[in-house]
């Protein structure tokens, strides 16, 4: 057993999982105010990274610059699919509103393609590039600032929720929609801003996991992963999403590392199915009583 | 309700087509039906036995999504079960081809039962995503298992054998895909109006209710997984006699949602519905192509033919959602509902 070469894959695992983790916090975000599970989460990210490139790449402008602009982007984007493909289908069944975010994600998946090719792109370098070495275990650079990044944000989410009125309102929104209205708080206004938001961390999240691993018009595989992570911490779950999320990594970490590459997915969707059989509603989901 | 159709037998009222004039127009699609093939060129018959094709998996998951309401996103690993099951027949026993088809389905058919049985205990989306979670897997299988599948290269396999005659062009195709996809449609229809088929509905509309009235749960919805399944499997089959390469690439998650479109777009929960929808999503693309080929674009044309095909995938399932929820099986009975009410107008 080399223990040195297990520390380091845990390592980078646990750095890719807090990616899981960040792009999970939004997608439960989304589920919490609005009841949408939306598939195209994957593809706002890969919007959000090619924003990015698009701005510091094709536009030339400074990565700093390029970064804001792209998360101020998608920010406009999340609200204007919103406001055109998700208000419509309030009341409707769920499964027809996810069916409308998988419509959504294709034609995001099209409109870059038709925008920058299907081919390969690299973002431009903005991370610091010497490696870090925890103890004797080295950790990818990229991996490690994109962990630091997620783990701040993450903070940054979690206590906006919580001080924040706008915080305050979507959580009361979520708990009881009919109650938030009646103590004045705009119900479609709260919708939006959580689109908004999710639209923005999950920029963030692709650009990080852009400048990872590349950009192509396939990135939004990256969302599968993620629905696994919020299917196995609960879809209304704040804490499932990040134990998930940090649990997912390792696990696709460990898998990838000894048993080789193509045993990733299988190992996170054997765990997904596992985890429903023995809890439906996900480790920390909230159990639906139902009523005739 | 038709103006004129007095019924006077139970029978009667129950039958799956019950005027003259119905009896009329479908002697005429079967005479269509049986001319196409001398009439048309190959590339409408290639069309003809990709639709075909795509309607037998559409009903198939029509059965399960649209009558029973369990959404599934593992149509597309289904058939690649049949699809694989009829190569490896075919290549190992020879066996004849409709013999390999059933095989394909029964195959899918079991895997689909163990599929299904998170059903059990997870509802909605969850159980959406583990089909997800199932087709990944099937995935995995057909690219390791390399001793049975040929591994990612995927196997080759030969023209289906009618007594004989090597069904290797789209002609001879035709005839096996066209009546096994009627067969199966025939047989579907049939099915809502058995008992299985209206506890499937009534698993649908409540399925609480459905318990509390005398349904088995377990039973039936393990059996609408085997029946869709089963569907998807023979399909499968007929998709592996068609382009006579399966690798495990040919069945990506895309087709089940593909598929899902296609039942939603149609109209979910009728027969015609998933008839129309299968013709509407395999011809809009190949529509599509003609357009992007008119445009002056000249080489331009072929780059973004594919974006703007999965834009337009994408809008019409959006589209159809949000306007006509009903899908085209609606618009196509307003349309016979002002002929069939006319010189009078429907309110509403």
């Amino acid at each position: 057993m080399d223990w040195l070469y297990l520390l380091e894959i845990s390592l980078a695992g646990i750095g890719s999982g807090g990616l899981y983790a960040l792009t999970g916090l939004s997608f439960v975000m989304i589920y919490k105010a609005t009841k949408v599970v939306n598939l195209a989460i994957g593809e706002m990210l890969m919007l959000g990274a090619y924003l990015m490139f698009g701005m510091a790449s094709n536009l030339g402008w400074p990565v700093w610059m390029a970064i804001v602009a792209a998360i101020i982007g998608s920010g406009l984007g999340g609200a204007i699919v919103e406001r055109l493909a998700i208000r419509p289908m309030l009341g409707e069944s769920p499964i027809s509103v996810f069916m409308v975010t998988v419509g959504l994600s294709s034609v995001m998946i099209g409109l870059v393609e038709l925008i920058w090719t299907a081919d390969q792109q690299r973002l431009p370098e903005f991370m610091p590039s010497d490696p870090v070495m925890l103890g004797e275990a080295f950790i990818p650079p990229k991996l490690f600032y994109g962990f630091l990044v997620a783990a701040a944000l993450i903070l940054i989410a979690l206590a906006v929720f919580r001080f924040w009125r706008g915080g305050v309102a979507l959580r009361a929104t979520a708990s009881d929609q009919a109650a938030a209205y009646s103590v004045g708080i705009n119900v479609p206004r709260v919708f939006s801003l959580a689109w908004i938001a999710a639209a923005m961390i999950a920029a963030i999240a692709g650009i990080v996991v852009g400048s990872i691993g590349g950009l192509s018009s396939s990135m939004g595989v990256f969302g599968l992963s993620v629905l696994v992570v919020v299917i196995v911490g609960g879809l209304d779950s704040v804490l499932g999403a990040l134990v998930a999320g940090l649990g997912i990594g390792l696990l696709e970490a460990l898998a990838g590392g000894y048993l080789g590459g193509e045993y990733k997915l299988l190992a996170t969707f054997s765990t997904l199915i596992l985890v429903l059989m023995v809890r439906p509603y996900g480790l920390f989901g909230t159990h639906e009583i139902e009523r005739l | 309700m038709r103006i004129g159709t007095a019924k006077q037998s139970y029978a009667h009222d129950e039958s799956l087509f019950d005027t003259r004039t119905q009896w009329g127009w479908l002697a005429t699609l079967g005479i269509t039906l049986l001319a196409f093939p001398f009439v048309a060129n190959d590339y409408w018959l290639y069309l003809a036995c990709l639709v075909a094709i795509n309607i037998a998996s559409a009903t198939g998951l029509n059965i399960l999504t649209g009558y029973t309401g369990l959404v599934s996103l593992g149509q597309a690993a289904f058939m690649g079960l049949g699809a694989y099951t009829v190569a490896i027949f075919e290549q190992r026993f020879g066996t004849p081809a409709v013999l390999n088809l059933l095989a394909g389905g029964g195959v899918a058919m079991l895997v689909g039962v163990v599929v299904g049985i998170p059903s059990l205990r997870v509802k909605g989306l969850y159980l959406a995503i583990s089909t997800i979670a199932a087709s990944f897997i099937l995935h995995f299988v057909f690219a390791n298992w390399t001793s049975l599948t040929g591994g990612t290269g995927g196997m080759t396999v030969p023209p289906a054998n009618f007594f004989g005659i090597p069904l290797d062009t789209s002609f001879r195709l035709y005839w096996l895909v066209v009546p096994v996809a009627l067969t199966m449609l025939v047989c579907a229809a049939n099915l809502f109006r058995t008992r299985i088929g209206r506890a499937f509905i009534a698993i649908r509309d409540r399925d609480i209710s459905a318990e509390v009235l005398g349904i088995p749960l377990l039973r039936y919805k393990l059996t609408s997984f085997a029946l869709s399944s089963f569907y998807a499997g023979v399909a499968g089959g007929l998709w592996a006699y068609f382009f006579r390469v399966v690798t495990p690439e040919s069945f990506p998650l895309m087709m089940s949602i593909f598929f899902l479109a296609a039942v939603i777009v149609g109209g979910m929960g009728t027969i015609l519905g998933g008839i129309l929808g299968a013709i509407f999503m395999t011809m809009v693309p190949e529509v599509l192509k003609l357009i992007v080929g008119w445009l002056p674009l000249g080489s331009e044309g072929a780059v973004i033919l594919s974006p703007v095909r999965t834009i337009v995938f994408g809008l019409l399932i959006v589209g159809f959602l949000i306007f006509e929820p009903l899908g085209l099986q609606e618009l196509w009975r307003r349309v016979r509902r002002f002929f069939h009410l006319w010189p009078f107008r429907a309110q509403g």
